[in-house]
């Protein structure tokens, strides 16, 4: 069977399959960018599940539902699940949908390497879920694998390990072709200096997942051969060092932050715009900013280390670097407030999100900067403190800005106006709840709580109350989100091509819902 | 700017990837099972190797055949050229993973075993010095040396990267006897480096105690030229699809980007062995 015909690009519509071939098959980017965002709700469902017997295991000490093991095997999988299953695909499902649409291009540069690149997504998928099957379950080193540990487990390490081959395969694809669209697909007059900024933060984005994908497939691979193959890179009898490990995984695991940041900066960039009805502040510093950002990111990488007995010259340059990357950080939060000073304001849904993103983000970037001073880091390595500055940053960073950008663009990729009541409570409730479980966590970490125990002492039961219960409005009030799109998806308000009146951007001139095909010829940028 | 091919190519939908994505998954399932002694795992990556190999053969076929059917434009060929070179790129990332451990454990981790912090406690006959197979390691080996069979491997791919840009020029002159000899010079002495890879390898197991599983002298030393010499192997195989590509009447002075990524391919995978001759045998 042939599925490949070969006709003339203006009839290329006619012998499309159907149902779900055209899924399977599919070469366009629009569709490949809505399998990314739905893979990535599911992704986001199945770690958040996860997440919700962590927070009932913690809802009061002692041991009530799972084994230590398998609480370990849960925040393991709750933490590789939301990071390369939910958020990761999430930021490549816009990029897919809205890259070529912002600069101007037919589709992505290698449309079949797309289709690919997404569907080695569900295979990984299921190997790092599936892993919770096998003898003596999942991995349960928590996503940093670090060896010996990682090195002494059973077969569901094996599994995460080659899937996480198998998610590197694909963000790697994914970033060749992001990148080559980019630099090789803009419409005429697109100069990169006019191009819109979440096509920037993709750009930068993708550089550095080609950078430090690669080297976390070596460090795992180097953990297989450690574990069946007798070789000894993190063994020091044989010469080397479990620490060895960190280093590699943190020279992948911090610019890893970024990969997951700077899309998240690039959609804030469009939305607080869009509902400030001026152009960005400092366009030009911005993206010198995202720029910045990647190249310090990859210097900054000990600063997970200061208590594994690095030298005290290499604790202060570490310190001194990470400090550093508030600069640039900084730059683009005070322009992102200086876009709306004086700005003619509205509150929609997207606005409300890309606000609390501004708000909740630049609080986990302060606690970032505390956790960046060594001497302070040594007493808060390893407590809540740094899982409620990281959840800041992930929660309320990347997801909010998820949602900001999906309700911004739903109108474009639906043909409705989603329900905008509803998403006001989706805003709301994921705002209190997400301070609700995450904020009380700080105190925890101040008072001396251990991340990745399923116990703790007596006098942390009350913020630990108030955490789970928190995370369980957080995570029903996400099962709302769904019934938005679902309902958008099926009816509501017609959208207008400019749903927002007078949003910027060339996405903006296409119809609403984007028809299939878009710019097969490139429109002439002024 | 084309001006004949205003519009940029997007295939139609395609089968390819998903056989891909099952040729994958049969691939990695097996693996696990394999390392896990399972049974069933050695068939499921055999399986799984069958379907990659005809998945690559499918969709490089079309790829081939949309490209002989003048379907690319420039533009189209620029999106090639930005690709492959970010795919090197993310080879040279791999291979630095591994470098970077070299790198560590002959300056930090082997001398940090045999510093004072840990002398008398630990291993207290341990010397910082190297090749080192650490302090656990009680045999004896010989470590690899450098002017043998490396220093003519140096050699081989080095004059490898000469006749591969020979056979560029004689495709750029369309003199195709040139192209077809050099490609074929290119390849035996890609394969003759293979060859003598494998001699170096046997030796080291049978005469020179040293192994896999020589401590991280033996980790660092075969891992690193094994992937190396598995890219070898890739390049020679595509060097071959080229040949067979020329031979069949393809690519012209003008549109022949394949043959270049493949030269470049075969040049990044030489730089990489000048870095390994330097670093992991010579020095």
């Amino acid at each position: 069977m042939e599925a490949v015909h070969d006709h003339h690009a203006a009839d290329h519509d006619h012998h499309q399959p159907s149902g779900l071939m055209r899924w399977i098959t599919t070469t366009n980017h629009k569709d490949i960018g809505t399998m990314y965002l739905w893979f990535s709700f599911i992704m986001f469902m199945v770690g958040g599940a996860m997440s919700m017997v962590i927070r009932a295991e913690l809802f009061e000490p002692g041991l009530q539902f799972i084994s230590p093991e398998r609480y370990n095997q849960m925040i393991t999988l709750h933490a590789l699940i939301m990071v390369f299953g939910a958020i990761m695909p999430a930021f490549v499902g816009f990029a897919n949908w809205m890259i070529p649409l912002q600069i101007g291009a037919p589709d992505m540069a290698f449309a079949r390497m797309n289709n690919w690149s997404f569907w080695i997504l569900p295979v990984a998928g299921s190997m790092l879920v599936g892993s919770l099957l096998a003898p003596g379950g999942a991995a349960g080193t928590g996503w940093t694998l670090y060896p010996p540990l990682s090195v002494q487990s059973g077969m569901g390490m094996d599994m995460a390990i080659f899937g996480i081959h198998l998610l590197g395969m694909s963000s790697i694809m994914g970033s060749i072709n992001i990148i080559t669209t980019i630099l090789n697909l803009r419409a005429p007059g697109m100069t990169l200096m006019k191009m819109p900024l979440f096509s920037w933060t993709w750009l930068i984005t993708a550089y550095l997942l080609i950078a430090v994908m690669p080297v976390l497939a070596g460090a795992v691979t180097m953990l297989l051969t450690d574990r069946h193959f007798g070789t000894s890179f993190f063994s020091a009898a044989g010469g080397g060092d479990p620490v060895l490990f960190q280093h590699i995984f943190w020279f992948f695991g911090h610019p890893e932050v970024y990969i997951i940041a700077l899309p998240a900066f690039g959609v804030i960039s469009e939305v607080i715009p869009a509902f400030s009805r001026k152009p960005i502040f400092g366009y030009a510093s911005m993206v010198y900013a995202i720029a910045s950002i990647a190249i310090i990111s990859f210097f900054v990488w000990a600063h997970h280390m200061y208590v594994t007995g690095i030298p005290l010259t290499g604790q202060l340059y570490f310190m001194y670097a990470t400090m550093l990357i508030a600069v640039p950080t900084g730059v683009k939060v005070f322009n992102w407030v200086a876009t709306m000073w004086r700005g003619s304001l509205s509150f929609e849904t997207p606005m409300l999100f890309a606000l609390g993103f501004l708000f909740l983000f630049t609080l986990g970037g302060f606690s970032g900067l505390v956790l960046a001073i060594t001497a302070v880091d040594v007493q808060l390595q390893d407590t809540y403190y740094v899982v409620a500055h990281f959840h800041y940053v992930m929660v309320a960073g990347a997801l909010f800005s998820a949602y900001a950008g999906a309700y911004y663009w739903l109108p474009k990729w639906t043909g409705h106006m989603y329900n905008e009541t509803l998403g006001k409570w989706h805003f709301w409730l994921s705002l209190i709840f997400f301070n609700m479980t995450f904020f009380v966590q700080h105190f925890l970490g101040l008072a001396g709580m251990p991340r990745r125990i399923p116990d703790y002492a007596l006098q942390f039961a009350d913020f630990n109350r108030i955490s789970s219960l928190g995370a369980f409005g957080f995570g029903l009030s996400q099962l709302l989100f769904l019934y938005i799109v679902i309902k958008t998806i099926k009816g509501g308000k017609k959208a207008e091509a400019n749903a927002w009146g007078d949003a910027p951007g060339l996405e903006w001139t296409v119809p609403s819902p984007a028809p299939h095909h878009t710019f097969e010829v490139p429109p002439v940028i002024k | 700017m084309s001006q004949q091919a205003s519009r940029y190519f997007v295939p139609q939908p395609s089968h390819w990837p998903i056989i891909g994505s099952l040729a994958l998954a049969l691939m990695g399932a097996g693996a696990v099972m394999w390392v896990n002694k399972v049974a069933a795992g050695p068939y499921s990556v055999a399986a799984g190797f069958c379907v990659l190999v005809y998945m690559l053969f499918g969709w490089f076929g079309t790829v081939i055949r949309e490209s002989e059917g003048g379907k690319y434009s420039k533009l189209v060929d620029g999106s090639f050229r930005w690709g492959m070179s970010w795919f090197i790129f993310s080879e040279v990332m791999f291979f630095a993973a591994f470098f970077g451990a070299l790198f560590y454990t002959r300056t930090l981790s082997v001398p940090d075993l045999a510093s004072a912090d840990n002398l008398g406690l630990l291993y207290p006959h341990f010397s910082d010095m190297w090749p080192s197979a650490g302090p656990g390691f009680k045999d004896k080996f010989t470590p690899m040396a450098a002017w043998g069979i490396p220093a003519i491997n140096t050699l081989l791919l080095l004059s490898s990267g000469a006749t591969l840009t020979w056979a560029h020029w004689g495709l750029l002159k369309n003199k195709r006897a040139q192209l077809t000899i050099g490609l074929i010079l290119t390849i035996l002495l890609g394969v003759t480096f293979i060859y003598l890879q494998a001699t170096e390898y046997a030796e080291a197991y049978s005469h020179l105690n040293l192994k896999l599983t020589t401590g991280v002298y033996g980790s660092t030393f075969f891992m690193l030229t094994g992937f190396h010499g598995f890219h070898v192997t890739l390049g020679a195989t595509m060097l071959t699809v080229i040949l067979f590509r020329v031979m069949s009447g393809h690519f012209k002075p003008d549109h022949h980007f394949a043959f270049e990524a493949v030269a470049w391919y075969w040049h990044f995978v030489d730089v990489v062995w000048l870095l390994l001759f330097v670093l992991v045998y010579w020095l």
